[in-house]
């Protein structure tokens, strides 16, 4: 089968974004992630299975299968912007690694045209299965919430070993540069202490850049709407006092950080 | 190191100040101008109309009250009071009288008016009776053009009523020779012929017209010299002093010699902004490329060290304060569709040199800045944007843009010098092109372009489609067909270009009407003074003495049309969904929803007028019933669904601006139904009809002249505005929308388009949202789109979105690294999004 008719699922396709690689990209929702992060802000892409979701008091159907070629078609209408910016296509989530094939497809097709691409992910699969992506990948911006593994599992359900493991293979490739993310969660790993561990590890890999995500309460309304409990309660936003502290403290380990992405 | 100074410069107290002053009050209306000219009038009887305006021009400079407001820099007032207008009899009169005592409580651009000045304007008008260009123009007129107009398929209100004006003049040649170099160039025109030349008598009589205009401007600066020294005289503050003793040296010399500083460029220049504005009604006055006829004697101060950046910012922003002194009275109909007390005078920074380099310099940036200062809507401020444009440039412009006040606009050399040169414009000509008013290009000092000559609302030929010609009960078009004739899309298309083309007709007559009367009753000795070639050919400019000739009247409600029709191809002929009587039903019934209350009203004050003219005595009953009658709805419940499901069968199908490559090709074609009949006419002027497709605000009162469309609108709702999609249809983010309005050919269009889009303060937040800005800026017209421009909202607007989210769904918001519509978040996001506003928005 040729690679541009590979079927993948995805969720939603958002244009105009600056956030999430160089210049303005698309960027490409997968469905289906091996994680659960309590403060998932879009908790619609955790299951593979479509699922209907009320938004705004009306039922709508979330996740729909699509080949390469067709999400590559809707892509490519905003070359003339990518073109001006140095922007591209990026894949978010859910877990992109959860549908290699139409993954790398995606990947494949967007480098044959000349735009840039990137993942984000959380690079929670054996590396094998990441290699394949990495001849058509520029920026992977992988997220690192905790350096420790059991409290990596509480609040994720599953460890970081293999996380870990992967962010140091993915330093030393030649194809990608590799970026750390890391949401900053109140009462998860927003001290000095957690934010600093995780930039030294970072710092020690020789990745040059670290992104601390604040917290936000975005995707509260989609628990309600897909019938779930939001498990994050009363917990708000880290002030922009405290990230900024957290900042300098990621700074003392000689890498660049930035506050958003 | 850049080539540029794009930092920002520290804004003057000053500035604050005479922003503050200028707004104290509601705007004024004064009579000196109207009687001032009626007196001259009456003396020069059985004179040359040329000879005579130019002597009433003389009048008025030589005795209309001067006022110096305080600690301005900048003089010459066109009225004593701030913001106040003059009146221009000699265009039209009877409109605003008839609205002595209301046009203090209008909702769109109310003025003050005093018992005392009302008594003289009386006095004036009289003598205007049957001498105005408007009643010269209704003369002309075809009796169907005239019946058009009154069955609103388009309105040509604007030179109706008033002069003019679309024009930039050679400023650059004021501030290097003077008027006294103009003067002296007349002179020797006019020697140059031999009086038994066949045309000697006309020619003389204009040139002798232009030299006294120009002494007459003279003259007025000579008064605010001596004025000024007057004031010094009595001045107790030394730094004051001083300042008024350099404005009364500065008038002594300009505009009557060239300019010797930057200082003297900038009041020469604005004296012959505002003298334009006296001699003439007609808006859109534009300044065009002032960081071009500027630079040189900013850059030899700068060179010299006679002036500081600081100083030289200074001076600028008290021009763009004066830019907002002036100010126009018109109609009540026209008000709304100009609304904001908008003068249209459009200044324009960077683009290409007539030679094809990069034009920006650091006075680009600085007319950037001193929109940042003085935050007023003039001058409407515009940004050429070339392959060549420099990145930093158009960073700062976005800033502005951030900022929310709506400017600057962004323009497409790549698109509009191309344009130009297909009608006719020489290549250096094309790329020294300025925008006048909202969006149409001209070539400064060289071009009449009757831009903006009437309004034509492209749905409502559709209406006449519908109705075999007749609007309500009058056979006004051709009779196209009844609905039954048409058996195909391709016959009810025909019909509606017949429609179109048969309106179009009318269109050009009623612009050719009114084009004669400005020509044989208002030719204007000044402004020819400063475009070529007039004196060269002795003619004004109303007479055909410009280089480049045109009329370029709008036409708008694209989007509402390509998805009309589009859904009319779909529905009834390609899926015979429904028939077209069905839709004419539902269209007819306004989808069986209610009407707004305002047009209630308006047909019951209809009918109760009928009433009373036909000698019906009304009481409070008769009033309560006719209002309850206009306001019913009088369809059924089974009706109502049957409507309903035919809205939602609409709904469905694709609309323009979601970047579908079926429904924008369409959108194409329909835009040619307009452009391409009107580039075959010509005007008496010599010149050549060119659409535009821009709307100004005219969207909004002239949609309430029309009906329910198949597109889905309700009836009396705003059609969409400029090229952009329908409010609302475009729901696939600002790229795609782009897109989408990249696909109508901009080319053809060459009396400009207008593309507007609105964003939230947070989608242009940091560097990121500048840079991404930019690019959607950059990668709409590298698709060649012609014109941008951005809405930036308010919390207001935000919940305002939040209660009628139908009428906001292409708002784009900044949400987190991502923009996205607004309409289309959860509630708590939105509120978030409003309570981050106060931060974003600066």
């Amino acid at each position: 089968m040729d690679y541009k008719d590979i079927k993948g699922r995805i969720f939603n396709i958002q244009k105009y974004s600056v956030h999430d690689g160089p210049g303005v990209r698309t960027i490409v929702f997968i469905k289906g992630c091996p994680l659960r992060c309590r403060w998932c802000c879009n908790p619609e892409s955790q299951e593979f299975e479509v699922q209907k979701m009320q938004v705004g008091g009306k039922e709508k159907i979330v996740g729909r299968d699509v080949t390469v070629a067709e999400v590559m078609d809707n892509v490519l209408r905003d070359m003339p912007y990518f073109r001006r910016s140095g922007g591209g296509l990026t894949l978010s989530g859910g877990e992109c690694l959860t549908q290699l094939d139409f993954s790398e497809g995606l990947l494949r097709y967007a480098k044959d045209f000349g735009i840039t691409t990137a993942v984000e992910s959380t690079a929670f699969a054996p590396f094998e299965k990441i290699e394949r992506l990495l001849p058509y990948l520029d920026y992977y911006l992988m997220d690192i919430k905790h350096m420790n593994s059991e409290k990596h599992k509480e609040y994720t359900k599953q460890p970081n070993e293999l996380i870990l493991k992967n962010a140091a293979k993915l330093a030393r490739s030649e194809h990608t540069e590799l970026t750390v993310r890391v949401p900053v969660i109140p009462g998860f790993n927003d001290t000095e202490e957690e934010i600093s561990d995780i930039a030294s590890f970072a710092a020690s890999l020789g990745v040059l850049r670290l992104h601390l995500l604040p917290y936000h309460r975005m995707g509260a309304d989609k628990y309600a709407g897909l019938g779930r409990e939001y498990l994050m309660g009363d917990v708000y936003p880290p002030s922009n006092e405290k990230m900024q502290k957290l900042k300098r403290a990621a700074e003392r380990h000689n890498i660049k950080v930035q506050i958003g992405g | 190191m850049s080539k540029f100074y794009s930092g920002t410069i520290k804004k003057s107290g000053r500035i604050t100040r005479l922003v503050e002053n200028l707004f104290k009050k509601m705007p004024e209306i004064e009579a000196d101008r109207a009687v001032l000219l009626t007196e001259s009038f009456k003396q020069t009887e059985g004179e040359p109309v040329i000879m005579r305006k130019a002597k009433a021009f003389a009048h008025i400079t030589e005795n209309i009250p001067i006022t110096i407001r305080d600690e301005e820099l900048i003089v010459g007032s066109a009225t004593k009071a701030p913001r106040g207008c003059q009146t221009f009899p000699e265009f039209s009169y009877k409109w605003l009288e008839s609205e002595f005592d209301t046009i203090e409580k209008r909702d769109a651009d109310p003025f003050y008016i005093s018992e005392e000045t009302k008594a003289r304007l009386r006095e004036a008008n009289s003598y205007w009776e049957g001498k105005t260009t408007s009643e010269l123009a209704t003369s002309y007129m075809d009796e169907r053009a005239a019946a058009a107009i009154e069955h609103n398929i388009f309105t040509p209100g604007n030179y109706f009523y008033n002069g003019v004006g679309h024009v930039t003049v050679k400023y650059g040649e004021v501030l290097e020779i003077g008027f006294r170099g103009i003067i002296d160039r007349t002179r020797a025109e006019l020697e140059a012929h031999s009086v038994a030349e066949a045309d000697y008598s006309e020619r003389s009589a204009f040139l002798n017209a232009v030299i006294i205009s120009c002494e007459a401007a003279i003259t007025y600066a000579k008064r605010y010299s001596r004025y000024a020294a007057e004031l010094a005289e009595r001045e107790k503050d030394p730094v004051r002093r001083s300042e008024l003793l350099k404005i009364a040296e500065n008038c002594a010399r300009v505009p009557e010699y060239g300019a010797q500083s930057f200082y003297e460029a900038c009041q020469s220049f604005w004296f012959v902004q505002m003298l334009i504005q006296m001699e003439s009604s007609g808006h859109s006055i534009s300044p065009g490329r002032f960081d071009q006829y500027m630079y040189p004697y900013y850059k030899a101060d700068m060179e010299s060290g006679k002036i500081t950046r600081e100083f030289a910012q200074e001076l600028m922003d008290c021009i763009w304060v004066k830019l907002n002194d002036l100010n126009k009275a018109r109609d009540a109909a026209s008000a709304e569709g100009f609304a904001g007390y908008s003068l249209f005078q459009n200044l324009i920074a960077g683009g290409q040199t007539p030679d094809g380099r990069d034009a920006t310099n650091d006075l680009s940036f600085m007319c950037v800045e001193a929109c940042m200062h003085v935050m007023l809507p003039q001058p409407s401020f515009s940004i050429r944007v070339w392959n060549g444009s420099p990145h930093e440039f158009m960073l700062k412009a976005a800033e502005l843009t951030r900022t929310g006040i709506g400017l600057p606009a962004y323009y497409n050399d790549e698109v509009i010098i191309p344009s130009l040169l297909s009608r006719g414009l020489t290549m250096e000509d094309a790329r020294d092109y300025n925008i006048i008013g909202c969006v149409e290009p001209q070539k400064s000092g060289k071009t009449d372009g009757w831009h903006d000559a009437a309004f034509f609302n492209m749905c409502r030929p559709l209406e006449l489609v519908f109705s075999n010609g007749v609007d309500k009960g009058y056979q006004l078009g051709h009779r196209t067909g009844e609905l039954s004739d048409f058996k195909t899309f391709d016959d009810f298309y025909n019909a509606y270009k017949a429609q179109m083309k048969d309106m179009i007709e009318l269109l050009v007559n009623a612009d050719n009407a009114i084009d004669e009367a400005h020509a044989e009753r208002c030719p204007l000795p000044f402004l020819s003074s400063m475009v070529d070639d007039c004196v060269k050919c002795g003619k004004s400019v109303q007479n055909g003495g410009a280089v480049y000739n045109f009329t370029g009247p709008q036409g708008f409600g694209i989007a509402n049309m390509a998805d009309s029709l589009f859904a009319i191809k779909k529905l009834v002929y390609e899926d015979r969904k429904v028939t077209l009587e069905e839709l004419k039903d539902a269209l007819d019934n306004n989808y069986g929803k209610p009407l707004p209350q305002k047009m209630v009203e308006k047909t019951a004050v209809e009918v109760l007028k009928n009433m009373t003219d036909s000698g019906i005595e009304i009481n409070d009953e008769i009033v309560a019933k006719v209002i309850a009658e206009a306001g019913k709805n009088h369809c059924s419940e089974a009706d109502k669904a049957r409507y309903g499901r035919i809205l939602d069968m609409i709904d469905e199908i694709p609309k323009f601006g979601n970047d579908n490559d079926e429904v924008d090709a369409f959108a194409r074609d329909v835009a040619y139904t307009y452009t391409r009949p009107l580039e075959s006419y010509k005007n008496p002027r010599g010149g050549q009809f060119q659409a535009g497709l821009y709307p100004v605000s005219a969207n909004v009162p002239l949609g309430a002249q029309t009906g329910a469309t198949p597109d889905g609108r309700l009836a009396y709702m705003p059609v969409a505005d400029g090229v952009s999609p329908s409010a609302g249809r475009d729901i696939n983010g600002p790229t795609a929308s782009a897109n989408s309005v990249s696909k109508l050919d901009h080319y053809i269009a060459s009396n400009g388009t207008l593309f507007n889009m609105k964003f939230h303060p947070s989608a242009l937040a940091g560097k990121s949202g500048l840079e991404a800005f930019v690019t959607l800026v950059r990668g709409y017209f590298d698709q060649k789109g012609s014109h941008m421009q951005f809405n930036v909202v308010s919390r207001e607007t935000l919940r305002d979105a939040q209660k009628n989210p139908d009428k906001y769904r292409s708002l784009v918001v900044r949400v987190a690294g991502y923009s996205a519509l607004f309409t289309t978040l959860s509630k708590s996001l939105q509120d978030d999004i409003i309570n981050r506003t106060e931060q974003a928005s600066i």
